[in-house]
């Protein structure tokens, strides 16, 4: 038979507690480049080429570079200069630090469009880089760029399944595990795609609700 | 002018001392020399690319100074003094001295994201350090004063341009700055909502000790409000005086030329 709804059904569990761990990583994985890319962005803004130029340069390296080299990078690199990390640890640092990159031109795209006049009307006002940039600049730039963040969320959840190359138990690891025991990859690697199906729309439709939200908020 | 070892009050409150300005070749203010004593209500005119808004841009520290020297209240602007010797101010030098200057701009640039009374508020809790309740305080008495108490909880694109450029001026008030500079702040408005805001200044002129540097093209305001006005020409200023006689009786044939391209427009 070419689909064994018993064998399905008997996986969907063990199938289901491995989701946890992919809807982790992409979580953790996504604050972690939402962060480090405006960290990443504001810092490419910096008049100190000293600051900006090395940021751009790590920025254009690491979006450059395929994600697998560098998952494999910090899990079995790393450890040789003495940082050994966690498999699971080491995949969210690489997915975050990967995406940290495409959010921080995303981020850039928000603050270049701020006009000068906010900027000047903050300088004028006597404010500080820091309250510039997190009372006036940022809370403008982030509502326009929702979409495209929302974008890298569905995207970095897709990638995810790179981390079974370091062994990390997520989605496609354990349904490979379960293809290797029972010799069936058609149930474990078809539900693996409707998970990732099912929590994409769910996803996407969360973020339609954050930007009408956004949008609403701004009168 | 006459200077002597005076008490501080006599000193100008603005004081620019040789000041250039360049964008690349092009020379924006050639060697300018301005004094404006304190609570003095100065009109600047001219026409575009005259530098004169460059002048208030400077003195706000939005531009950066090519050559000589800005003072404001009685101590170096754009420069410090270390070891007896002027050098170029350093940030912390600029945020004490920038304290002393408000500014409103042809474009309003309130912050969209909040109210008017949050606009108010943001820069006196931030920079002053004043509590919540102060800076309202302060705010309401302020939107008060430019009428506008009944849309203190208004998004900017919920007014009026003359409310929110009202706004905008309680918002810079809100500092207590010692100078006041406006640039061109109602040019962006339709012509039914420039009274609003003129009534505003010229409030604020009578009731408050406030030195004042307009860059205008309402002649009619300067003539009535203004102790002096000065025409800009080239990055100079080609001519200046009390308002009735500049405007009613200009020496130059620039400003007279000026002058009725302007009256023409209007």
């Amino acid at each position: 038979m070419f689909w064994d709804w018993n064998y399905a059904i008997e996986i969907l569990p063990i199938l289901a507690r491995a989701s946890i761990v992919t809807i982790q990583a992409t979580l953790l994985g996504f604050v972690l480049a939402a962060v480090l890319g405006l960290v990443f962005a504001v810092l490419r803004m910096s008049r100190a080429r000293w600051v900006s130029l090395p940021v751009a340069a790590l920025v254009e390296f690491v979006r450059s570079t395929p994600l697998l080299i560098q998952i494999f990078f910090i899990f079995f690199v790393l450890p040789e200069f003495g940082i050994t990390i966690g498999a699971l640890t080491a995949g969210i640092l690489a997915l975050g630090l990967h995406y940290a990159t495409y959010c921080s031109e995303v981020y850039r795209a928000g603050l270049e469009n701020i006009p000068r006049g906010q900027w000047e009307a903050s300088l004028a006002l006597n404010l500080s880089p820091y309250h510039t940039f997190r009372d006036i600049i940022i809370p403008q730039a982030i509502p326009p760029i929702v979409p495209a963040l929302g974008n890298y969320l569905v995207a970095l959840f897709k990638e995810t399944p790179l981390l079974s190359a370091i062994a990390v138990l997520e989605l496609m690891q354990t349904a490979k595990i379960l293809g290797s025991e029972s010799f069936r990859y058609t149930e474990p690697i078809t539900l693996v795609g409707l998970f990732f199906l099912v929590f994409s729309l769910a996803a996407a439709w969360l973020i339609r609700r954050v930007e009408a939200r956004l949008s609403l908020s701004k009168v | 002018m006459t200077e002597s070892p005076a008490p501080e009050t006599s000193q100008p409150m603005v004081r620019f001392e040789r000041v250039t300005k360049r964008y690349g070749s092009l020379v924006v203010l050639d060697e300018l020399d301005l004094d404006i004593a304190r609570n003095e209500k100065v009109a600047i005119i001219g026409p575009s690319g005259s530098g004169k808004t460059t002048v208030l841009r400077m003195l706000m520290t939005l531009e950066k100074i090519d050559g000589g020297v800005i003072h404001v209240d009685g101590e170096p602007l754009t420069h410090m003094e270390r070891n007896g010797q002027l050098v170029r101010a350093n940030e912390s030098h600029l945020r004490r001295m920038r304290g002393k200057i408000g500014m409103v701009f042809q474009h309003f640039n309130l912050f969209p994201h909040m109210t008017s009374l949050g606009n108010c508020i943001e820069a006196p809790m931030r920079v002053l350090g004043l509590s919540r309740r102060e800076a309202e305080d302060r705010a309401r008495e302020l939107l008060e004063m430019v009428g506008l108490r009944d849309k203190m909880g208004h998004y900017p694109s919920q007014m009026s341009g003359g409310q929110q450029q009202r706004v905008a001026i309680a918002r810079a008030l809100a500092m207590r700055p010692k100078v006041m500079l406006f640039d061109e702040v109602t040019s962006a408005l339709d012509p039914e909502l420039v009274g609003e805001v003129l009534n505003v200044i010229r409030r604020l002129g009578e009731e408050h000790d406030l030195t004042m540097l307009m860059v205008t093209h309402q002649m009619g305001f300067a003539r009535e409000f203004a102790d002096r006005v000065c025409f800009f020409y080239e990055g100079k200023i080609a001519e200046q005086g009390a308002p009735a006689e500049l405007l009613g009786n200009p020496k130059e044939e620039r400003t007279r030329q000026f002058l009725s391209a302007v009256l023409e427009a209007s």
